[in-house]
């Protein structure tokens, strides 16, 4: 496929990774912070093909995981309603909430149906008038805007049994927190290319500035990932602390304003609790006031029971690049994607799941001995 | 999540700016696809698509600029320290 393909030549793979390794002169830890990146790293092993040097940790890009339970256990309940068709991406459906996820809702005769886009929702809300479809819209900036256009499309074609139970989150906050925490060990961020093709990237240079940290906006594909290494590391060994663009085809400085004003038009930004991170102010979006009629949480009543994350789990410790998934005692034991305890085990973007999929058999050798 | 796939318009319609809609082309799959947000996109340009929904178009000239660039080790001695 056309801009695809040609980034995944290996024999340029390897030579950018030789090059890296006549740049780097001491050890220095990035995050990449989208999973898509941390799955591509893995698929194509770039982690193995780095000096030593260089600490690759997972950054909390992935919406799915990021989710906090009280929301999941609210969409289950939702779900549950005879009157409702319950619809979301796919790896939503198999997160587990506090008791169960939306894939058993449906096992027992809930209408729950995954959906590509939100414009599908929309549709099928269309399709159905007499039925309530509720479309669980999570994701980052790059989502958001489809989020908002099916929204606008069915306040101006009157579409009233369609609502969304907002879970949208922004990523420039929570790489602030990460780098306020006293535990962080991040020195430079690979930002999120496709978060910035909507939003563009001026947003990253106050805080490139103010935790004086490069941040290299970066594309998806190997040789992508191995220059916005690169451009990382050299800013890192120059001691430059700047905002660069590796993802030059597809990412200008100011983004798409297009997308970016059917986004404000529709929703507004405000606190949202992160799951494993706890709440990030101004980290997420809400509808706003005169869309308010197509939120299901005003929709339908509110059940007051408290989500319970499962003890074991070290989730929010990962998301935040602290442990690396091979650090848990329930990962590939008790804890896989057949049986997901965690939602980073689910979701196409979560580490655990990358790590399980492509590193299961070295992981058992890198395991973190117990304490004591 | 933020996955996007790159595709070349085949056609476009509908008026209204917000019901923009193109047939795109993945390889072998073809699927419509709401180019509300990429009003500059025309037949034949490749748009960048996530969720149903087109969020960039693509600039080649810079991809094949980028791509001879990331390809070409013969001039990377060179290259050391000059920024993209």
């Amino acid at each position: 496929m056309k801009f695809v393909d040609e980034y995944r030549d290996a024999d340029a793979a390897r030579r950018w990774a030789e090059r890296l390794a006549r740049l780097t002169t001491r050890p220095w830890t990035l995050m990449e912070v989208c999973g898509g990146q941390t799955h591509a790293i893995l698929k194509f092993g770039i982690d193995e093909l780095l000096p030593k040097e260089i600490n690759l940790i997972h950054g909390p890009g992935c919406p799915v995981c990021v989710t906090p339970i009280e929301l999941i256990d609210r969409a289950i309940a939702i779900a549950a309603r005879p009157e409702v068709i319950f619809c979301s991406f796919g790896d939503m459906l198999r997160v587990p909430g506090s008791r169960c996820d939306l894939l058993s809702v449906k096992a027992s005769g809930g209408d729950v149906r995954m959906v590509y886009s939100p414009l599908d929702a929309l549709r099928l809300a269309r399709d159905n008038p007499d039925r309530q479809v509720v479309f669980f819209a999570v994701g980052f900036e790059t989502t958001a805007p489809a989020t908002a256009l099916a929204v606008h499309q069915a306040a101006q074609q009157g579409v009233a049994n369609f609502s969304l139970l907002v879970s949208h989150v922004l990523v420039p906050p929570a790489m602030e927190t990460i780098l306020a925490s006293p535990e962080n060990r991040v020195q430079g961020f690979l930002a999120a290319g496709h978060v910035c093709a909507v939003m563009g990237y001026r947003e990253y240079e106050p805080i490139a500035r103010r935790y004086r940290i490069p941040i290299v906006v970066t594309g998806f594909e190997p040789l992508d990932i191995l220059q916005g290494i690169y451009l990382c590391v050299r800013q890192l060994e120059e001691g430059r602390a700047e905002v660069e663009n590796q993802y030059t085809r597809v990412v200008g400085l100011d983004g798409n304003r297009y997308a970016q004003a059917i986004f404000r038009e529709v929703f507004h930004v405000a606190p949202r609790h992160w799951r494993g991170m706890g709440e990030i102010p101004q980290s997420g979006l809400a509808l706003n006031e005169r869309y308010a009629a197509f939120d299901a949480e005003r929709r339908f009543p509110r059940d007051e029971e408290r989500g319970q994350e499962l003890p074991e789990c070290i989730a929010g410790l990962i998301l935040q690049g602290v442990r690396k998934p091979y650090d848990c005692p329930i990962f590939g034991t008790v804890c896989t994607p057949d049986h997901p305890c965690g939602a980073p085990m689910v979701s196409s973007e979560g580490a655990c799941a990358a790590y399980y999929r492509y590193r299961r058999l070295s992981c058992e050798g890198a395991r973190a001995p117990s304490p004591g | 999540m933020c996955l996007a796939v790159p595709g070349q318009i085949l056609s476009i319609a509908g008026d209204d700016p917000l019901m923009r809609v193109g047939r795109i082309r993945f390889g072998g799959i073809i699927k419509e696809v709401s180019l509300a947000c990429v009003p500059e996109a025309e037949v034949g340009d490749y748009v960048l698509v996530h969720v149903g929904f087109a969020i960039s178009k693509l600039d080649e000239e810079e991809a094949q600029r980028v791509l001879a660039y990331l390809r070409n080790t013969d001039e990377l001695a060179e290259l050391e320290g000059e920024t993209l």
